[in-house]
């Protein structure tokens, strides 16, 4: 393999996640997100998780989170109602780091 | 874990901090336990990265011999970019290297050498506990006397906040509010794995010696920039963002820097690799003026990143030897206060008997030069606009120097006046 542009799933593929299906770590209240103007999730995630659907709603999936923290510090009209670091052993696991 | 049975220390976070600070403590015979939520030290955390090796030898003499570092840096470059040209200064230092001194300072991957340097708490005595996530402090009689992590209470003197720039801890703790967005960047990164013997060429470097780049003009005029790191066998390449920044300009961070990625002036460096990993972490940037107003209360220290502690100049940023020398001033205040009520005042003595604080103090300047937005738009194209000029020969009677850096100037939107006012606010800065 060599060296290209690479989209966010492709690039998340090869981290390993363990994904805790029970609990979710960041949890959106979608109609405050239909509220928000200025929506900087969409672009601030490195992991690009925040998503518009085909009806303008907020679309996201926290399986593939990095735990960076950017959508928490940035999140201005209170969308997130909870961010929480994943349960212990659970989430993003880096090899190299 | 009843309250009779408690410890000297808890440490929240098992990175540099954390773990600087339990080893310091743990060789002295205290009681200590450090609570990691990753599956191993260093599963959760990225870095640029590089480390300076004073900090580990303020640990430990010698510490650094035996650390799991990848490579000397004897390469600090500096590269700018504007559309697809570069420009990039190599200073290449040999006495970084010597055969009798431990070289200044050397990069290294996260969760290799996290996981190092917590055996090594560990050889000490020091218990580390990987996979729990502390939820919340335990309060009594106003302090902090313990943790709770899912069901199990857990109690000691004191309680050490070595959990990182998105300090929970703290924030539970009541000593910071919700961060605010200006305080921090949002680094990603890319490691990209190479034979050791290309990356060596590609380089220029010796055997064990590596480079460490800053980049700037990379980030579409956005307040941050590039960095570059040669490990062994991989390079670690990555960008930091203002958030707040990135949200006026619309681009997602994920496309900029993959425009970094394939960057002429990059792309060569690591065409053929493989990228393994894709990371991000967030970074403190408002350096001395963004500390806490207090890292302490009965009970409760802050360190590292969770108290703020970076340095970034723009040309190097430095926060994993300040993560290790606040853990170890944290843990000679534990061991020399006589009372828990004067552990807090004396960590920060300690803090300062270290430079810690005074070092910050001295680079406080940087945060308004790098504020400055020209920096990384017209400087950097300036710059190339001046060299373009230099090296274009096409047979033709060529303008003036002078007059060709003021058409640049020009074409870049910068005045004298402009020009000034920086170079004032610079030298006022540093
Ligand atoms: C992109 C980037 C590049 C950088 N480059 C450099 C560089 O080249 N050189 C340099 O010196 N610095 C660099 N830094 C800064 C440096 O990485 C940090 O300053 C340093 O890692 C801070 O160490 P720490 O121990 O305070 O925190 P961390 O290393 O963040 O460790 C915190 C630990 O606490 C754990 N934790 C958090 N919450 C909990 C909880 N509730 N329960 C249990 N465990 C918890 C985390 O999993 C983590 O292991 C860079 C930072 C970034 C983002
Ligand atoms: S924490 Fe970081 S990676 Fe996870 S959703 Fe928020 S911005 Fe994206």
């Amino acid at each position: 393999m060599s060296i290209s542009r690479m989209e966010a799933p492709e690039l998340l593929s090869l981290n390993r996640f363990n994904v805790d299906e029970d609990e979710p770590h960041i949890v959106l209240d979608k109609n405050n997100c239909l509220l928000c103007k200025e929506k900087p999730c969409l672009v601030v995630c490195p992991a690009v998780l925040y998503k518009l659907n085909k009806n303008g709603e907020m679309s996201f999936d926290y399986a593939g989170c990095l735990e960076c923290g950017t959508c928490r510090v940035m999140c201005r009209n209170k969308g997130i109602v909870k961010w929480e670091y994943p349960r212990g052993t659970f989430g993003v696991s880096f090899r190299q780091g | 874990m009843s309250e009779t049975e408690k410890m000297d220390a808890i440490i929240i976070g098992a990175g540099p901090a954390g773990i600087a600070c339990a080893y310091t403590l743990a060789k002295a015979g205290k009681e200590v336990l450090v609570i990691e939520r990753a599956e191993s030290p260093g599963a959760k955390n990225v870095t640029g990265g590089r480390v300076y090796s004073y900090a580990l030898e303020m640990v430990e003499e010698g510490l650094t011999s035996e650390a799991a570092l990848e490579r000397k840096i004897t390469h600090e470059q500096i590269m700018m970019l504007d559309g697809d040209q570069a420009i990039n200064i190599d200073y290449h230092n040999p006495a970084y290297n010597s055969e009798e001194k431990t070289a200044q300072s050397y990069s290294i991957l996260r969760a290799r050498f996290d996981e190092w340097f917590a055996g090594k708490a560990e050889e000490m005595g020091a218990m580390v506990a990987c996979g729990i996530k502390v939820d919340k402090l335990l309060k009594k009689d106003g302090k902090i006397v313990g943790v709770l992590a899912g069901e199990d209470e857990m109690y000691a003197d004191v309680v050490v906040a070595a959990d990182g720039v998105n300090s929970l801890m703290a924030q539970k703790a009541g000593l910071i509010k919700d961060i605010p967005a200006h305080n921090v960047g949002v680094g990603v990164k890319e490691v990209i794995e190479l034979p050791a013997k290309t990356i060596r060429e590609r380089f220029n470097l010796q055997e064990d010696e590596g480079a460490a780049r800053m980049i700037l003009g990379c980030t579409e005029g956005i307040h941050g920039g590039g960095f570059l790191y040669t490990n062994q066998d991989s390079i670690s390449l990555g960008c930091v963002f203002m958030p707040e920044e990135v949200a006026a300009h619309g681009k997602s961070v994920h496309e900029i820097f993959q425009n970094l990625k394939m960057h002429p002036a990059i792309y060569p460096l690591i065409a053929d690799g493989e990228t393994v990993e894709y990371g991000a972490h967030l970074v403190s940037e408002e350096g001395y003026r963004g500390i806490p107003k207090k890292l302490y209360r009965d009970g409760f220290l802050m360190v590292g990143d969770a108290a703020g502690f970076v340095i970034n100049t723009g040309y190097s940023i430095r926060g994993i030897d300040l993560a290790i020398v606040s853990g170890v001033a944290a843990a000679r205040a534990i061991l020399t206060a006589p009372s828990i009520e004067q552990v807090g005042p004396a960590y920060m003595k300690e803090l300062n008997n270290a430079e810690l604080l005074p070092t910050m103090k001295a680079v406080d300047g940087y945060t308004d030069l790098l504020s400055i937005p020209r920096i990384y738009t017209s400087y950097p194209q300036t710059a190339l606009g001046v060299f373009e000029k230099l090296f274009t020969v096409d047979g033709k009677k060529p303008e003036s120097v002078i007059k060709g850096v003021k058409a640049v100037l020009k074409s870049n939107g910068l005045s004298y006046w402009q020009l000034f006012k920086d170079a004032l606010r610079g030298y006022r800065s540093v």
